[in-house]
C-alpha cells in the first residue's frame, strides 16, 4: 500500500479495539513463554527439552519465566474483565444487554444454526452461512481461554503455593493438580497451535497470515465476504463509517508480520516437538 | 733340809703334770675314741625316737675332705661330754666353717623349707653327704658336675614325694634336661663344663623364679645364661618369626621366652659367611649366570641404603656353604622372604599372586617383583616402589589395559588404572599427594589379593563394607544398620554394597553433578518400578533435564542410613517425613507431606483418583481434537475452493 487515498475504499474497518489488540499481543507472549517452559518440563526426557532447558538458563530460571508469564496472563485476564465492566458502563445500559445482546460473545441460537449450516456447506449440502460479528469458532476460542484460565490457572497456583494450599487441602491434591495442569495445558497448547492457527491463519483464503488481530483493521470487501451478516447490519444501521480508519503504514505492517511469523513458527515447532515426544520418546 | 725340798718339788711337779694330763687325756676326745664304738656296724642309736644306725666308715672318713677334722669340731654339742654321750644330737651346723654357703642356703627355697620344718627339705648332708664328703672336683662326689642331675633328680624326678606333694613348676625336669643340648653335652658327651642344675639355679641360693633375687627370675635370666653364652647378642638371630629379637634396644630378652628352660633344643647353625666374601665375586659388573646369562652383579651400596642393610647376604641366601670354594653352588632354592616375614608370607601363599606363583605361572608376581631384591626400601620411603603414591604405578605394571594381568582378566572391571587415576581417590593420591588416600593395596590388601568371587577376598561383596569401612568407618556403621544389609532388609534379593552405587574404580565425589544424576540410575537398577514413577513427578522431570537442585532418591531416603518406613529412625517414617520435606520446603505442613512422591496415573488400583483424572483429561483432549480436527478437515476443501475463486475473480 503506497499513498493513502481519501476515498472510503482505502480506509479499513476496525473490528478490534486498541486495548484488545494489546492484550492479545501480551497474551501471545505469555502463552508462548508458558508453553515453552512448561513443555520443557513435561517432556523433560526428550533431547529438545534439555536444549530448551539450557536456553532458558536452567530449570530454576525457566520456572521463574513460567511464573512471570502466568502472572502476566492473569493480569491480561483481569484487565479484560475490567475493560468489559467499563464497556458496559460506556455502551450498554445493563449487564443483560452486554451478555445477551446481538454482538455478545455468548453462544446463542444463531451459532447453533451457523454450526449446522457450516457442516452442510462443508459437505456441499448448502450455501455458506451468513456469519455475524462473532462466529461460533471465534466464540469457542474466546471461552477456551476462560476455561483454560480457570483450570490451568487454579491448578498452577496450587502447584506454585503448595505449602500454603496444603494447609487446607490434602497433599495428594497436588498430584491431581499436576495431572490436570499438565494435561489441560497440553490441550490448550495443541489446540491453539493447530485449530486456532488454522481458523485464523491457515485457512487457505487467509493464508499465510491474518493480521487483523494486531492491526484491528480489515478491508471492507473482506468484511463483506467473511461476515456478511455483520456487514449488512452495519450498512443498515449506517454505522459502518464510524468504524473506519486509516490503514497502518507499511513499516508497521512489516513489523507486525515479523512478530506474527515468529509466533507462528514457534507455535508450529512446539507442535512438532510434542508430536515427536509423544510418538517416539513417550515415557 | 734342802734335799727334802728338792724331792718334794719334784713330786709336786709330777703331780701337777699328772693332774694336767689326766683331764687332757680324759678331755682329748680323739677320733679314735669315737671310732672305738662308731666303727661297729651294728651300733644303733635313736634319732627323733627312731632307731637309726650310727656307724661311720672310718676309711671313707679318712679319705674325705674333713679327714683332718675331729668329730667334735662338727658335733659341737659332744665337746667335753663323757661316754656314753646323749643319743639325741643336735644337727651339725655346717655354717661354723662354711658360713657363706650356710647363709645363702638359709635364705634359699630349701633353707626356708627347713625352717618351716618341712620333712622333705634337703639339709647339707642330703646333697653333700656327712662323713664321706668329697671335693666337687672328685668324679665320685655327688656334687661333681656330671653327678648333679642325678643328685637333684633324687627329689626332682617324677614319682618322688617332692614332685608329687610339693609345688614344682616344671615337670619331667631330668628327662627333659637329659634330652636337651645341655644334658647331651654333659651326660652323653662328658663335657663337664656344660651346664648342670647348679649352673643356672646356683648351688646354695636356689630361689623360686618369682623371687627377684633368684638367678632364674625373669630379669636375671639373661645374666644367668650369658655366664656361658657371653656376648650372645652378637651372634643371635635378630629377626625371629617376623619380629625383632631384642624388643628393647640393647636389652637382652628373657631367654626362656623362646628356649624352654629344661628343653633347650638342639640347633645346628650353619657356618656363616661374611658379606665381603660374597661381594668378592658379586661386585664384579661382568658377572653373569652360566645358565641363562642374566647378570649376577650386586651393587653393595644398594643394600647399604636398603632396609636390609643390617642383614648378611647369607641370612637370605641361606643355602650357601662356606666350606665350598664357591659357596653359592649349594644354593638350591630361591630366597624365601617368609623365613623372616612369616605372617606376610602366609598371607601371600593364600593370595591369587601366591597361587599363581605356586603353579610356577610366570605371570604371578613374587616378592621381588614388587619390592625389589637388594635395594628394598621401606614403604614410608618416597623412593620405594611401595610408597603410597607409587603403588598405582606398581600395580599398573601388570594391571594396566594391555599388560599381562589385564589381558588374562575375566571380570567386569576395565581400564582400572585409567579410571582410578580420575577417581576421587586417584586424584587425592596422585594429584594432591595425599598419602592416606585409598590406593590399590588399601582395598585389595598388599599380600592377600584374591578375586572377587573368593569369599575371603577383601573385595568380595560380603567384605566390601568393612574394607571401605577401614577409612569410612562412620558410613560403614550407618550402612550396617540400614535396610541394605541382611539383618535389617531380610530379603532373598541381592543387596547392594558400596561398590554397587559408587563403582569400584570410578569413585567420584558424591557432590559432583554427574554422580548425583548417575545415582538415580543406580537406585533404578534394583528399584525399577518405583524409579519410573519418580520420573513422573516434578522432581523427577527436573532431574531428567539434568539439574540436581531437586529432591533425588537420597535426599528423601538417605544414602547409607536407609531404613524401612516402619522404623521411627527412617527419614520417611511418620514422625520424620515432614522434617525431610522441610529440608527444602520450609513452609511445609503435615498435609503437604501427603503428596504422593511416587504416584503414577497408570495404576488404577493404587491411585484411582490419579488414574481417572488422567483419563478424564485425556478424553477431553481427544474429544476436543476430534471435533476441532474434523471441523477443520471438512472446512479445508471449501476454503481452498474459496481461495481459487478469489484468484479467478481478481484476474
Amino acid at each position: 500500500m503506497e499513498s493513502p487515498k481519501n476515498t472510503t475504499e482505502a480506509r479499513e474497518y476496525v473490528r478490534f479495539s486498541r486495548l484488545n489488540r494489546l492484550l492479545h499481543v501480551i497474551m501471545i507472549v505469555s502463552f508462548m513463554s508458558l508453553a515453552l517452559t512448561g513443555m520443557t518440563l513435561k517432556f523433560s526426557y526428550t533431547g529438545w527439552a534439555v536444549m530448551l532447558g539450557h536456553i532458558f538458563g536452567g530449570f530454576e530460571s525457566a520456572g521463574y519465566i513460567h511464573r512471570l508469564a502466568a502472572v502476566l496472563m492473569i493480569g491480561t485476564f483481569v484487565t479484560h474483565l475490567i475493560d468489559l465492566v467499563r464497556r458496559k458502563h460506556r455502551e450498554f445500559k445493563s449487564w443483560r444487554a452486554l451478555i445477551l445482546g446481538k454482538d455478545s460473545m455468548l453462544f446463542n441460537k444463531k451459532d447453533l444454526h451457523d454450526f449446522r449450516d457450516s457442516i452442510k456447506w462443508f459437505v456441499g449440502r448448502g450455501p455458506r452461512p451468513q456469519y455475524g460479528r462473532w462466529t461460533y469458532w471465534e466464540k469457542f476460542d474466546y471461552f477456551a481461554v476462560f476455561w483454560g484460565m480457570m483450570v490451568i490457572g487454579s491448578t498452577g497456583l496450587m502447584l506454585w503455593f503448595s505449602e500454603f494450599f496444603t494447609r487446607f487441602i490434602p497433599g495428594w491434591f497436588i498430584n491431581v493438580a499436576t495431572i490436570i495442569h499438565s494435561d489441560e495445558a497440553l490441550l490448550a497448547v495443541g489446540f491453539i497451535f493447530t485449530v486456532h492457527f488454522f481458523n485464523t491463519h491457515l485457512r487457505p483464503e487467509k493464508f499465510p497470515m491474518d493480521i487483523v488481530i494486531f492491526t484491528g483493521r480489515m478491508e471492507i470487501e473482506e468484511l463483506e465476504r467473511d461476515k456478511p451478516a455483520e456487514y449488512k447490519n452495519l450498512i443498515e444501521t449506517g454505522t459502518l463509517e464510524q468504524h473506519l480508519a486509516e490503514p497502518y503504514p507499511p513499516i508497521v505492517i512489516k513489523a507486525i508480520k515479523i512478530f506474527g511469523w515468529t509466533a507462528l513458527s514457534l507455535g508450529f515447532s512446539i507442535v512438532v516437538w510434542i508430536i515427536y515426544a509423544m510418538l517416539f520418546a513417550y515415557r | 733340809m734342802v734335799e727334802e725340798t728338792g724331792k718334794h718339788f719334784g713330786l709336786l711337779i709330777t703331780l701337777v703334770l699328772l693332774c694336767l694330763l689326766v683331764p687332757a687325756s680324759s678331755l682329748s676326745q680323739e677320733n679314735t675314741d669315737c671310732f672305738g664304738c662308731h666303727s661297729d656296724k651294728s651300733l644303733t642309736g635313736t634319732k627323733k625316737g627312731k632307731t637309726v644306725p650310727v656307724v661311720v666308715d672310718e676309711k671313707r672318713f679318712s679319705n674325705s675332705m674333713h679327714a683332718t677334722l675331729t668329730c667334735i669340731s662338727c658335733h659341737k654339742d659332744l665337746e667335753g661330754k663323757e661316754f656314753p654321750h646323749d643319743e639325741e644330737l643336735k644337727p651339725v651346723d655346717c655354717g661354723i666353717c662354711h658360713d657363706k654357703e650356710q647363709a645363702l642356703h638359709s635364705k634359699s627355697l630349701h633353707g626356708n623349707a627347713i625352717a618351716r620344718g618341712d620333712p622333705l627339705a634337703p639339709h647339707c648332708n642330703d646333697c653333700h653327704g656327712s662323713h664321706e664328703i668329697l671335693s666337687a672336683k672328685d668324679r665320685r662326689s655327688p656334687v661333681s658336675p656330671m653327678q648333679i642331675p642325678f643328685l637333684c633328680g633324687k627329689c626332682h624326678t617324677e614319682g618322688t614325694k617332692v614332685s608329687q606333694q610339693r609345688t614344682i613348676h616344671q615337670d619331667h625336669i631330668i628327662a627333659n634336661f637329659s634330652e636337651s643340648i645341655h644334658g647331651e653335652g654333659l651326660l652323653r658327651k662328658g663335657l663337664i663344663v656344660a651346664p648342670n642344675c647348679a649352673s643356672c639355679h646356683t648351688a646354695h641360693s636356689i630361689l623360686p623364679h618369682t623371687d627377684l633375687g633368684s638367678s632364674i627370675a625373669r630379669k636375671n635370666i639373661a645374666t644367668t645364661c650369658t655366664k656361658c653364652h657371653a656376648q650372645i647378642e652378637v651372634v643371635h638371630r635378630k629377626i625371629i618369626k617376623g619380629e625383632l629379637w631384642e624388643k628393647e634396644a640393647n636389652v637382652l630378652p628373657a631367654c626362656v621366652d623362646c628356649h624352654q628352660p629344661h628343653k633347650i633344643r638342639k640347633v645346628f647353625y650353619s657356618q656363616g659367611m661374611a658379606d665381603k666374601d660374597c661381594l668378592r665375586c658379586h661386585e664384579r659388573k661382568e658377572l653373569k649366570a652360566s645358565s641363562d646369562g642374566r647378570s649376577l652383579f650386586v651393587k653393595g651400596e644398594d643394600i647399604g641404603y636398603s632396609r636390609h642393610s643390617k642383614i648378611a647376604c647369607s641370612q637370605c641366601h641361606a643355602g650357601v656353604n662356606a666350606s665350598h670354594v664357591r659357596p653359592c653352588e649349594t644354593i638350591q632354592k630361591k630366597v624365601d622372604c617368609s623365613s623372616c616375614h612369616a605372617e606376610v608370607g602366609a598371607q601371600y601363599v593364600k593370595s591369587m599372586h601366591g597361587q599363581l606363583e605356586a603353579k610356577s605361572d610366570r605371570n604371578g608376581p613374587t616378592c621381588k617383583e614388587c619390592h625389589g631384591t637388594h635395594g628394598v626400601l621401606g614403604k614410608l620411603n618416597p623412593q620405594s616402589a611401595t610408597f603410597a603414591t607409587n603403588i598405582p604405578d606398581l600395580c599398573a605394571r601388570c594391571h594396566r589395559e594391555g599388560q599381562k594381568a589385564a589381558t588374562r582378566y575375566t571380570g567386569g572391571q576395565h581400564e582400572i588404572i585409567e579410571r582410578y587415576t580420575e577417581s576421587i581417590h586417584g586424584k587425592g593420591l596422585m594429584k594432591s599427594g595425599l598419602t592416606v588416600t585409598a590406593t590399590c593395596t588399601s582395598c585389595h590388601t598388599a599380600h592377600g589379593v584374591l578375586p572377587l568371587k573368593d569369599p575371603e577376598s577383601s573385595v568380595n561383596p560380603k567384605n566390601v563394607p568393612s574394607t571401605c569401612g577401614r577409612c569410612h568407618h562412620g558410613i560403614q556403621e550407618q550402612f550396617e544398620r540400614s535396610i541394605h544389609t541382611l539383618q535389617i532388609g531380610k530379603t532373598e534379593k541381592k543387596l547392594p554394597v558400596c561398590s554397587d552405587c559408587h563403582s569400584a574404580h570410578t569413585i567420584s565425589r558424591a557432590d559432583a553433578q554427574g554422580f548425583k544424576l548417575d545415582i538415580m540410575t543406580k537406585c533404578g537398577r534394583c528399584h525399577e518400578d518405583i524409579a519410573k514413577t519418580y520420573f513422573d513427578t516434578y522432581h523427577g522431570k527436573v532431574s531428567q533435564l539434568g539439574y540436581t537442585k531437586t529432591a533425588k532418591c537420597y535426599d528423601c531416603h538417605g544414602a547409607h542410613d536407609i531404613l524401612p518406613i516402619s522404623d521411627p529412625r527412617s527419614h520417611l517414617s511418620r514422625e520424620r517425613v515432614l522434617s525431610t520435606c522441610q529440608k527444602c520446603h520450609e513452609g511445609a505442613t503435615r498435609r503437604f507431606a501427603g503428596y504422593l512422591t511416587h504416584a503414577t496415573h497408570h495404576d488404577p488400583a493404587k491411585y484411582p483418583f490419579l488414574f481417572w483424572t488422567f483419563w478424564g483429561m485425556t478424553s477431553l483432549l481427544i474429544g476436543t481434537f476430534i471435533v476441532g480436527g474434523v471441523h477443520t478437515m471438512l472446512w479445508l476443501p471449501r476454503a481452498l475452493q474459496m481461495r481459487r475463486q478469489r484468484k479467478k475473480n481478481s484476474q
